[in-house]
């Protein structure tokens, strides 16, 4: 079959040449169309959903029925009353603390490098990625059935040794900043170091020789090949995570906000799912949400800017 | 010498280091496994190393329940029509985009690329879902990601890096544009169809929070989100499996241990097809 259509056919057709391309682009298009249509549909179309955060929006009417309400919203976002600081305070303390745990995918990446037996570092590889393609829910069944304060693993071994208190370590507003930091690194640095390792993969090993003949240990090989070498990676990833401050992601912190973290978890995503869907403040709840998608957008930018004049490549 | 003696002993303390980290990473999922395949007076008492004797009782339990079995259908179900129409769509459009005669075709690339750096937010989409009458609906689940502009860059980069006399030759041959695409195009894109299935299959096995927000039919409830309504309280795991007649802990762990076993199953086996995606999609065409 794939021969007999491989063999070359003796030239194009002279005659009827350019309508034959006309046609054939109008059949070409329309087979297009659907994906296209679906596109817009699901990603564009939403957009001029924005519409919603400048009338007093209610579910079933139509919109010429709607108030308009002009920027109302917006001055009761930033007017101080509104629970814009707090959720603006715990959206990007988490997510500086995201950032500052890019240190621990490197440094794993490293350690994974020194290891001379190539099974025992794709045992490692392998076990430490796992956790990135398991779902936030079963990350929260996990850390539930072993830190749970009403029968928890921990607080059963700790009942076993005689400790009389229950230690409640997901119900604790002062730990909840840091609790969620070591649990989005014990999820995603390892997925993350095997970016970093492919990054190690292209280092050329003339560099290490080169280092060697210098008499260089292997600290210092790390120091003046290795993140040298990485740097690139990690610069890229740095500016995607600068660029993705304020949308930190609404699975993580929803499943694992209770009454008594609330005050620390509640980000611009969980804050605007319960104001506009559970609560049905529509109007409030876009008006944050565009606030939100128009500032990512500027980071964005200007993270490839950056990007540009460092390293004269975009990010995209 | 002496130096190479320091190297194996930092080695060692490497080495080491790493096996205690794997052990922080495995032991979680280790012990959810152990202890759903344990009795339940085992499970109150706590399996922490080997399991005492094995045991399907959790199991029959849980299975016993019919709101858990439709969870386990809609998960199968969304994971394999959505990961299909991933295949389909994107490997469609991808390939079209590199058809030379397809007019505003590098236009119709960047309107796809671009949904990776924007979104609407949740309220207008919402919004959107309910009027087209998505809401409590199985296509909620498979259509709207249905074409997905990552799976789009892999394929149309891997298409473009394919030698163009294939299907020119194909095309003068008289073989129309579907015929090039499902006799030439997909079995020689194998590889990347490969990481795009994977990626698709445990995205749409993950996914949740679109139930959450959209569904409220009992029989459409993902296994995911039943999870999470049975973490959250002991009396919505009685709602869920009826009365309890074992500890809500054996329940809970054994419904953690159905959910996670897909992806524990597949992915020691699929992880260079993970990895080969995210190099692939790093070098953006």
């Amino acid at each position: 079959m794939l021969t007999k259509i491989m063999k070359k056919a003796p030239g194009p057709p002279a005659l009827g040449r350019w309508s034959g391309r006309r046609a054939r682009q109008i059949k070409l298009t329309l087979l297009v169309l659907p994906f296209v249509c679906l596109v817009l549909l699901f990603h564009y179309v939403p957009l001029l959903g924005w519409v919603y955060a400048f009338v007093d929006y209610a579910p079933g009417l139509a919109l010429s029925q709607m108030n308009f309400a002009g920027l109302k919203y917006f001055e009761y976002l930033f007017s101080g009353i509104s629970d814009f600081p707090i959720v603006i305070r715990n959206t990007l303390m988490l997510s500086l603390l995201k950032i500052a745990s890019m240190a621990a995918p490197v440094l794993l990446a490293i350690l994974i490098s020194q290891v001379r037996s190539a099974r025992y570092g794709k045992f490692i590889q392998t076990a430490s990625s796992i956790p990135n393609f398991i779902s936030w829910v079963l990350i929260y069944a996990i850390f539930f059935i072993f830190f749970s304060s009403e029968g928890g693993m921990l607080n059963r071994a700790l009942a076993f040794f005689g400790g009389g208190e229950t230690v409640n370590l997901l119900g604790n507003e002062d730990i909840a900043w840091g609790m969620q930091t070591a649990i989005s690194i014990w999820k995603q640095a390892g997925w993350d170091a095997i970016i970093y390792m492919a990054a190690i993969a292209g280092i050329d090993q003339a560099l290490y020789d080169a280092a060697a003949v210098d008499g260089a240990g292997e600290l210092r090989k790390v120091m003046h090949v290795t993140i040298p070498g990485i740097l690139p990676t990690f610069f890229v990833l740095f500016l995607m995570a600068v660029a993705n401050i304020l949308s930190n992601g609404f699975e993580q912190y929803y499943v694992f906000q209770n009454p008594m973290v609330i005050d620390r978890l509640e980000v611009f995503d969980t804050y605007i799912y319960r104001m506009g869907i559970i609560n049905s403040q529509y109007s409030y709840a876009t008006a944050m949400g565009m606030f939100k998608s128009i500032i990512s957008i500027a980071l964005l930018t200007a993270a490839n800017t950056v990007s540009k004049k460092v390293r004269g490549e975009s990010i995209f | 010498m002496i130096r190479n003696k320091t190297g194996a002993v930092s080695r060692g303390i490497i080495y080491v280091f790493l096996f205690l980290l794997a052990v922080v990473w495995i032991y979680p999922l280790y012990f959810v496994v152990i202890n759903s395949f344990s009795a339940a007076e085992e499970v109150t008492k706590g399996v922490y190393f080997f399991p005492p004797g094995v045991t399907l009782e959790n199991f029959a339990y849980v299975f016993q329940t019919p709101l858990i079995l439709t969870g386990i259908w809609v998960s199968v179900a969304r994971t394999v029509v959505g990961t299909v129409l991933n295949l389909l769509f994107c490997g469609f459009i991808g390939y079209m985009v590199t058809v030379k005669d397809l007019p505003m075709r590098k236009w119709i690339y960047r309107m796809i690329v671009a949904t990776m750096y924007f979104t609407s937010g949740l309220i207008p989409w919402y919004v959107l879902m309910v009027r087209l009458e998505l809401k409590n609906n199985f296509l909620l689940y498979v259509l709207p990601g249905a074409v997905s502009a990552f799976y789009v860059v892999l394929i149309k980069t891997y298409v473009e890096s394919l030698p163009p006399s294939l299907e020119e030759s194909a095309a003068l041959d008289g073989a129309g544009t579907l015929t090039v695409f499902f006799k030439i195009i997909l079995p020689v894109c194998k590889p990347v169809l490969a990481c795009v299935a994977v990626f698709g299959a445990v995205w749409q096995w993950n996914a949740w929070s679109d139930n959450m927000f959209l569904v409220t039919d009992a029989n459409l409830q993902t296994l995911q989100y039943l999870l999470y309504r049975m973490m959250q309280s002991s009396s919505m795991s009685e709602a869920i499996t009826g009365k309890v007649r074992i500890e809500p802990m054996a329940v809970r762990l054994t419904m953690t241990c159905i959910t996670v076993m897909p992806i524990l199953l597949v992915y020691p086996f699929m992880q260079r097809f993970f990895v080969k995606g995210i190099m692939l999609g790093s070098v953006k065409g």
